[in-house]
């Protein structure tokens, strides 16, 4: 029964959203919405709204409000933590409509977009004006910006170029009562509290963005990519403290381990330098820039020890260096059925020493792990192999995963470096923090949300949730690391 | 040193318990900013040192009464920086009273505020709570962002205990070059060569003389000063120390200084008192008497917000209204940190 009245007070809210708004509510078409890139849950929303218009989001998300009826956004669906899974018992509010460009300007360097205009629609729009968006996750060409500020996107470039959340000027959000709250804007601050910082990264938890500002960047003049090789992980990882120590902040700079160097080439065939580990560096900047410091990164690669070290000349040759850290993931799909990608940040002196506790795990479990992963920032991205078809093996490698978010944490980094916590984290999250942090972001999120409607139960566990699962912050009975301050 | 957050923890239930206001205090050197606040000192000066530095990591733990100088004096030894070029105001400054005011120096339109370096904070709560939130490394979105909300609250959300940077090497190179320009002229000027790949640093603009930082490796800084063209100027370095530190003659400490922060590309926004712009034209100050709702109205109209940063009529509000809708958020926020109102109550006006 309580049911029915969910549906009934769903659709109700949907009847009463002004300007009325066109809304799926047949179950054969709910079908479509049922998952995002988590592939592992699927769940059907009693309805999915469809706003084009900012007027209609706030105004549902009032009806739900008073209704207690979850609301639960979504842009393109990209999202691999599971945070657009919708809830049973709620709305799924889909934003790809909203993909307007309000507004281009060249001189202020800013473009103001509806939440559905996909991240790389942004920078085909700049183009003309010699100008680009620099965050770039991988799902680019696809994911929606409204998702890429819920989730503080990152992509390749965040060493130099930082997250989403230092990419973004303002952004237009519609919060838990209805409330258009302007956070942030033209200016470089704005007065008060910086709730900009919060609904970066918060996941639809704190609000629904209906418009961003974003902040462009001058296309650099000059681009030089770098192919190294490397006889151990161990000295590739060097090779990046060493580039990183001599004060050089390259673009990106990316590592890949044997098991996803073996992929690419069986895949793509790229001709790749057999090697236990790949490092691909970019430099860029003015033309003069550029040059000096592929010269000196050159050097330091070969300084540390790099078995090859390969330069594209031309365009052509950069997309060819990086085709397979691009199409590692597809490669990657060809080991096995089925993988399952980590997202934990790690100090990066600690790389060589988690990445062989990584690989006994895999074999401790029988599954294989493929490595590829930011080096420049420590943020990895281990991959476990599994086949879905057989029975207890998804299982298997949650549980591995969560092992590998242990390490990270033992380590004094983080369980989530990009991807967001969403569904798929959330019992780490009692590992990363203490009931304290916690209960602190319930506070923030009441603040925003007092009904509690906008995706419920996702990104932040609640502390019952974390007693059944063993505790906050102990593992193995005592506390990693007690002298450390936890951050 | 963890004894000092225990006692820290003790004193703030004690003073939450008789509702008692704290004013927080590093080295004193920002007591004029902010609405005046009463209450005892809590001093935190004497938390000091780096908890841990790894140069090839980037990244900077440090506890939040340890002066700028020392925390930049250190980083110096290892060629990095903060790169958001934080003012000091006096020896004195500490890193905690740079993150709470959320200062940051000419470099700030093209490398990022304190708040963009910010990666984690330990801070004790209104309630006595020693909470860690971020963490020490670059790329993390575990949690709501609750170390960059820290970043300008002026201690009104909690007290800032320890806090983690993301840290840059210093550029090998710098020039300053300067430019005969009036203000409209600039305004376009920079902004259009910041849509460039040129290594831009600072930008500051004063009766008609426009002085431009660049930044970088040594060809490049050659190669756009080549492009660029302007006047050499000799003692750049100490010119913007002192557009940092606000010791220019501009700079009048007898008169109220009034702070526009506005879209960078905003018209002139036609007060009649003397200009100071920063920031690629983003940073506007005015020195002298603006009636507080004329400097409202000119940020406005100029899509920002205004501050009464230094002397003049404090009380009344120094900063921007905020509209309802945020004003709640603020309200909520507050009252969930710092349930009793002791810290710093009133500083950021009404919170």
């Amino acid at each position: 029964m309580i049911a029915a009245d969910r549906r009934r007070d769903a659709l109700e809210a949907l009847a009463l959203a002004r300007p009325p708004l066109e809304a799926v509510t047949e179950p054969e078409r709910l079908a479509a919405f049922e998952m995002d890139a988590y592939i592992q849950k699927r769940e059907r929303p009693l309805a999915a709204a469809l706003p084009d218009d900012e007027r209609q989001v706030a105004s549902l998300v009032a009806e739900c409000a008073r209704r207690g009826v979850p609301v639960v956004s979504r842009g393109a669906g990209t999202g691999i933590s599971g945070g657009a899974l919708p809830d049973p018992e709620g709305i799924l509010l889909v934003l790809t409509r909203l993909r307007s460009l309000h507004r281009l300007d060249p001189l202020a360097r800013l473009a103001q977009v509806g939440p559905g205009m996909p991240n790389a629609r942004v920078t085909e729009q700049a183009a003309p004006a010699g100008l680009y968006f620099a965050p770039d996750p991988s799902s680019q060409t696809v994911s929606s910006i409204g998702g890429n500020v819920a989730e503080n996107a990152g992509g390749v470039h965040c060493l130099k170029y930082g997250l989403t959340v230092h990419n973004v000027m303002g952004v237009r959000l519609v919060d838990g009562e209805g409330d258009v709250l302007e956070l942030g804007g033209e200016a470089l601050d704005a007065p008060g509290y910086d709730l900009l910082a919060l609904a970066c990264g918060s996941e639809g938890n704190l609000g629904v963005v209906t418009r961003a500002t974003l902040k462009l960047l001058p296309r650099p003049e000059a681009t030089h990519t770098i192919l190294a090789a490397f006889a151990t992980v161990k000295a590739g990882a060097e090779a990046v403290g060493r580039i990183i120590g001599a004060g050089v902040v390259p673009a990106a700079l990316e590592m890949m381990d044997r098991v996803v160097i073996d992929a690419c080439e069986r895949y793509m065939a790229l001709g790749l330098p057999a090697a236990e580990a790949l490092l691909l560096v970019e430099v860029d900047g003015g033309r003069e820039e550029a040059l000096e410091e592929r010269g000196r990164i050159e050097a330091l690669l070969v300084a540390s020890g790099a078995t090859e070290v390969r330069v594209a000349a031309t365009e052509a040759e950069r997309a060819g260096l990086w085709k397979a850290r691009k199409g590692a993931f597809a490669a990657l799909a060809t080991v096995l059925p089925d993988y399952y990608t980590m997202d934990g940040t790690i100090p990066r002196r600690a790389l060589p020493e988690v990445l062989d506790a990584i690989y006994a795990l895999g074999r401790e479990y029988g599954l294989v792990i493929g490595n590829v992963f930011h080096a420049g920032d420590g943020n990895m991205h281990p991959c476990i192999f599994y086949d879905g078809a057989v029975a207890g093996e998804l299982e298997r490698s949650e549980e591995l995963g969560g092992k590998i978010l242990g390490l990270c944490i033992d380590h004094g980094g983080t369980i989530t470096g990009e991807h967001g916590v969403g569904v798929e984290k959330l019992r780490e999250m009692c590992l990363q923090f203490r009931e304290g942090e916690i209960s602190a972001f319930h506070d923030v999120k009441r603040a925003f949300d007092p009904a509690g409607i906008l995706n419920p139960g996702k990104a932040v566990p609640t502390l019952k949730r974390c007693a059944e699962w063993g505790g906050l912050h102990v593992r193995g009975g005592r506390l990693p690391h007690p002298d450390i301050p936890r951050f | 040193m963890t004894d000092f957050i225990a006692q820290l923890a003790d004193r703030v239930r004690d003073h939450a318990a008789r509702k008692a206001p704290l004013r927080i205090r590093g080295g004193g050197t920002k007591d004029f900013h902010g609405a005046p606040v009463t209450g005892e000192a809590l001093e935190m000066a004497g938390y000091a040192g780096i908890v841990a530095y790894e140069p090839r990591e980037l990244v900077l733990t440090v506890r939040a009464g340890t002066r700028v100088a020392d925390v930049e004096a250190a980083l110096a030894a290892e060629g990095q920086v903060l790169p958001f070029e934080p003012p000091r105001f006096g020896e004195a400054a500490t890193i905690g009273g740079t993150v709470a005011c959320n200062l940051s120096g000419p470099r700030r339109s093209y490398a990022g505020a304190a708040r963009d370096f910010v990666l984690g904070a330990r801070i004790v709560n209104g309630k006595g709570e020693d909470l860690s939130f971020g963490g020490r490394v670059i790329k993390n979105v575990a949690g709501y962002d609750v170390s960059r909300l820290m970043a300008g609250a002026l201690g009104t959300l909690g007290v800032l205990t320890e806090l983690s940077f993301k840290v840059l090497p210093r550029p090998p190179a710098e020039a300053t070059i300067a430019f005969e320009m009036d203000e409209a002229e600039m305004i376009e000027a920079v902004n259009r060569w910041a849509g460039q790949p040129l290594p831009l640093s600072a930008t500051a603009w004063e009766a008609g003389v426009l002085r431009v930082r660049l930044s970088g490796a040594t060809s490049a800084v050659a190669a756009a000063k080549a492009k660029l063209g302007g006047e050499a100027v000799a003692d750049g370095e100490a010119y913007w120390l002192a557009v940092r530190e606000q010791s220019l003659a501009f700079f009048d400490p007898a008169k109220p200084l009034w702070r526009l922060s506005v879209a960078q590309t905003a018209a002139p926004a036609g007060l009649d008192e003397p200009a100071f712009i920063e920031w690629g034209g983003g940073q506007r100050w005015y020195s002298g008497d603006v009636p507080r709702g004329a400097a409202r109205d000119a940020a406005q109209r100029a899509r920002g917000h205004a501050t009464l940063f230094r002397g003049g009529d404090r009380t009344g509000g120094v900063f921007h209204p905020l509209p309802p809708a945020l004003a709640k958020i603020h309200r909520r926020l507050k009252d969930a940190f710092d349930p009793a109102g002791i810290f710093n109550p009133g500083r950021l006006d009404n919170f």
